[in-house]
């Protein structure tokens, strides 16, 4: 088995397990989709459209992890995509006009991208830690959304195509799966296709060793925080869509702590390093599930930040090689045939 | 001197996945010795020492302490029994002071307080019994590696420790550093410690050792006293082949090279203030220039211009016929240079990537993110530097971390060797590693300068340098005094007169 195989194996059987438990407390048909007026629905597929926004920012989160970073701004980021998007079309005379929501679509993706760009050359350049420089707009970010809100939510009408984009769907699946899911391949391209990816894991896993190898490691880091934030104020115009409505204190409240779970969860370390898109998405879909497995089995609502907590340690324990260790203890044969851990090998050539 | 051993160690197995580390070995220690392990790397030395102190446990054989067996399952216990180790690496939190480094953990206490006047007064007496001296108040990170390897000695001398282990303690101090670990060993060695020194300088280990006992490839070869072992002899156990390969290595390149051929790099007056005093120097292509001095006399500052690793505040640097400005390592590897730093492991390799993703590095970094080496080729490149460099093991997609420091500078080499530079430069490329890949290297050195390419060649060990070595610029306090270039001015002696008189003839 690979590492990256490796890595998977346990993010997927926790999802599998709680895919089981809410099958076996509602019936099969948590997992069979159902179609209604030609539109998949059903309870996983509800899912997986809910966790869209999430999953576009994991997956930035992703690439700024993976340099050894970390973006805290992306809530805020959220609630400015949000914001801009929804004043612009409720300022326009007419919000069913096409030419309008795309406008306000490009004009919140741009100023999203430059926020991460800025974010990216505070760290990059002037050498601001990643936690500080983003902690800056995580905090006057929905400051900047209230101003552009005017302290007011705007309203979308339900007939302007902007909600489309939260609402809508093309054939038959929901549209913000569709933007979550090609975002991963764009994003799974442009950095397994191209050498991207494994400079990206250089720069983050020996920075100077990298600047030393002649890599442009300020401009990659500059590109990581923008793609992280273009993909943060995306998530905001879906989850506006959705609601039809930005609102600058509450969308996207602590969804920088849930990225940064799936992330993790995907068994991408905050070190830096090795980072798994696709681990990132089931963590993702752990977390997503998460909420609905609560209800499900019948606890109250109020278990719910719990029950997320108790899952991480469940994987934070897991992916602890000291703890599987210990666990499997008592089913190893003798030490004449060790098991293959990893690190015992690293030792026996690192003499 | 009694002759009951303290540490009694028989028939000693160790296991890591399908690899026998170490089978059936056995090695004695006797109080107040010096014990040298040798061997080259990968020979069990670490992983004898690893189930010494307790970070291993054997799969088979005996440890006897004081004639008692024993069993250490952590560092902490093996340590708590009296074995105490100083490792390669400073093991030191670089941040606190020099005292609390000494003390850190057996703190001398006032009431619940940390007693910070007697702790600093006890350090500096245990310092100045040492016979070093520093500011124990300043943080450990202003010191030199050096230093900092000293303290970490003092503090495990403090613990009362009944036996020592000395894993390459040298291997970054400058000669008058080693003479005074050399003489605090022998200190302690008469108060009864037993000391288990494991070095790559044959030298030291002839100078301080006792004894020697010999392991090659995870068995033991023997156990002599340094008296009865000749330095050729002991050469060949650890290689297990009557090599003196190292001597073999002959300079080539000189002498075709006409004087009046126009320099590739030309330097003059590149300085940086507070890091190296402006210098001039000239390469000529299929060259190798040394670059010898002390310890923190500039060596590294002086190449790391060169290299655009540090930036120039003075000066003037041609290469290649061009006059080079604004100079980083990304535009010398555009123009040729390629650069190996002194540290492979912070500012060479990329330890969780692979081998072959270390190699294709720069080549890639040159290329940009967008244009990926096509697979097929890249496999082949790597396939062919593995064979050429002789890395093991030839797994291509092993983490770079689990290699040895040997072959983990070969394939820091190999990176650069891929974007074929017209000047390589190597600051230290041979520290810390075994014999056999040191030869390797030196090879190699020798064998890319008579194919043309320009070397620029940093080294601790005077030998090297003047072996390998067309001609050799002697620096000096941060500053580069006197390049020689005849014949007779290549030794050792020559280099070290040089260093004393600071270039003015004498």
């Amino acid at each position: 088995m690979n590492t990256y195989a490796k890595r998977l194996m346990w993010p997927v059987i926790i999802l599998v397990a709680l895919i089981v438990v809410n099958i076996a407390a509602t019936g099969i048909d948590f997992i069979i989709p159902t179609v209604n007026d030609g539109r998949l629905g059903g309870a996983f597929v509800n899912i997986l459209r809910r966790s869209a926004p999430l999953l576009l920012i994991a997956l930035g989160m992703t690439l700024v992890i993976a340099t050894k970073g970390i973006d805290l701004s992306v809530g805020a980021v959220y609630a400015i995509g949000a914001a801009i998007a929804c004043q612009m079309i409720i300022e326009a005379p007419d919000q069913t006009a096409l030419g309008l929501v795309f406008g306000a679509v490009a004009l919140a993706l741009v100023v999203t991208a430059v926020i991460g760009a800025w974010n990216g050359v505070m760290v990059a350049y002037f050498g601001v830690q990643p936690i500080v420089a983003t902690l800056i707009l995580m905090i006057a970010g929905r400051g900047i959304a209230q101003l552009i809100t005017g302290g007011q939510i705007p309203k979308v009408q339900d007939a302007s195509p902007f909600t489309e984009l939260g609402r809508g769907s093309f054939l038959a699946v929901p549209l913000p799966i569709w933007i979550a899911a090609l975002m991963l391949i764009a994003i799974a391209l442009l950095t397994r296709k191209t050498a991207l990816g494994m400079l990206l894991e250089s720069v983050g896993g020996n920075p100077e060793a990298s600047r030393l190898a002649g890599i442009r490691s300020k401009g990659i880091t500059v590109l990581v925080y923008l793609v992280c934030s273009l993909c943060a104020g995306l998530a905001g115009l879906i989850g506006a869509a959705n609601l039809g409505s930005a609102d600058a204190n509450n969308g996207g409240l602590w969804i920088e702590l849930d990225a940064i779970l799936a992330v993790v969860i995907g068994g991408t370390a905050l070190l830096g390093g090795r980072f798994f898109l696709l681990g990132t998405a089931i963590g993702v879909m752990i977390i997503g599930t998460l909420d609905d497995t609560i209800i499900n089995v019948g606890l109250s609502s109020q278990w719910q930040f719990t029950a997320k907590a108790i899952v991480v340690f469940v994987v934070a324990l897991l992916q602890s090689p000291e703890f599987r260790g210990w666990i499997l203890k008592p089913f190893k044969r003798q030490p004449d045939a060790p098991a293959p851990e990893p690190a015992p090998a690293e030792e026996v050539l690192a003499k | 001197m009694s002759d009951d051993p303290i540490v009694q160690m028989t028939g000693i197995r160790k296991d890591f996945t399908g690899v026998r580390a170490l089978d059936g070995v056995d090695f004695t220690l006797r109080p107040g010795e010096i014990h040298a392990v040798m061997g080259e790397n990968g020979a069990g030395k670490s992983t004898l020492i690893k189930v010494l102190t307790g970070v291993h446990t054997p799969d088979a054989g005996e440890i006897r302490l004081d004639g008692r067996p024993v069993r250490f399952h952590s560092p902490g216990a093996a340590q708590a029994a009296g074995i105490s180790t100083v490792y390669q690496e400073v093991n030191l939190t670089d941040n606190l002071s020099v005292a609390e480094n000494l003390f850190a953990g057996r703190e001398p206490r006032l009431g619940p307080f940390i007693n910070f006047r007697a702790m600093r007064r006890k350090a500096k007496a245990l310092l100045d019994d040492i016979g070093i001296e520093l500011n124990v108040a300043a943080p450990l990170s202003s010191y030199s590696i050096a230093m900092q390897q000293l303290v970490a000695i003092s503090r495990a001398v403090d613990i009362e420790a009944k036996v020592l282990i000395l894993d390459e303690p040298t291997s970054s101090l400058d000669r008058d550093e080693v003479n005074v670990l050399l003489g605090v060993m022998r200190r302690l060695a008469a108060k009864g410690t037993a000391m288990v020194f494991i070095s790559h300088f044959l030298d030291q280990v002839y100078d301080i050792a006792d004894r020697m006992t010999v392991l090659r490839n995870g068995q033991l070869v023997g156990e002599w006293t340094t008296a009865e072992l000749p330095e050729s002899e002991l050469i060949g156990h650890m290689l297990g082949r009557e090599a003196a390969t190292l001597e073999q290595i002959e300079r080539t390149a000189a002498a075709h090279h006409a004087a009046e051929e126009e320099p590739l790099m030309e330097v003059t007056g590149l300085g940086r203030r507070g890091s190296i005093a402006p210098y001039d120097l000239r390469v000529r292509r299929g060259e190798v220039v040394g670059l010898a001095g002390l310890l923190g006399s500039g060596r590294t500052e002086t190449v790391r211009l060169i290299a655009g690793a540090d930036r120039a505040d003075s000066g003037k640097l041609r290469f290649d016929g061009k006059a080079v400005n604004g100079h980083n390592p990304r535009t010398a590897s555009a123009r040729g240079i390629a650069f190996c730093p002194e540290n492979r492991k912070t500012e060479g390799l990329v330890g969780d990537l692979s081998v072959a993703e270390n190699m294709i590095l720069a080549m890639q970094a040159s290329r940009g993110w967008a244009r990926s080496i096509p697979v097929a080729r890249r496999d082949k490149l790597v396939a062919e530097f593995i064979e050429k460099l002789d890395i093991r093991p030839g797994d291509p997609d092993m983490p770079v971390k689990n290699l040895s420091g040997g072959n983990q500078q070969k394939v820091l080499l190999a990176r650069w060797m891929l974007i074929e530079p017209k000047l390589l430069i190597l600051d230290e490329p041979t520290r810390g590693i075994d014999v056999g890949a040191k030869a390797d290297i030196q090879r190699l050195v020798a064998e890319l300068s008579s194919d043309g390419m320009a070397v620029l060649f940093v080294s601790a060990e005077l030998d090297e340098v003047t072996r390998l070595s067309d001609r050799i610029a002697v620096l000096r306090d941060r500053e580069l005094v006197a390049v020689l270039e005849s014949e007779a001015d290549m030794t050792t002696e020559r280099i070290v007169d040089t260093i004393v008189s600071g270039g003015r003839e004498a």
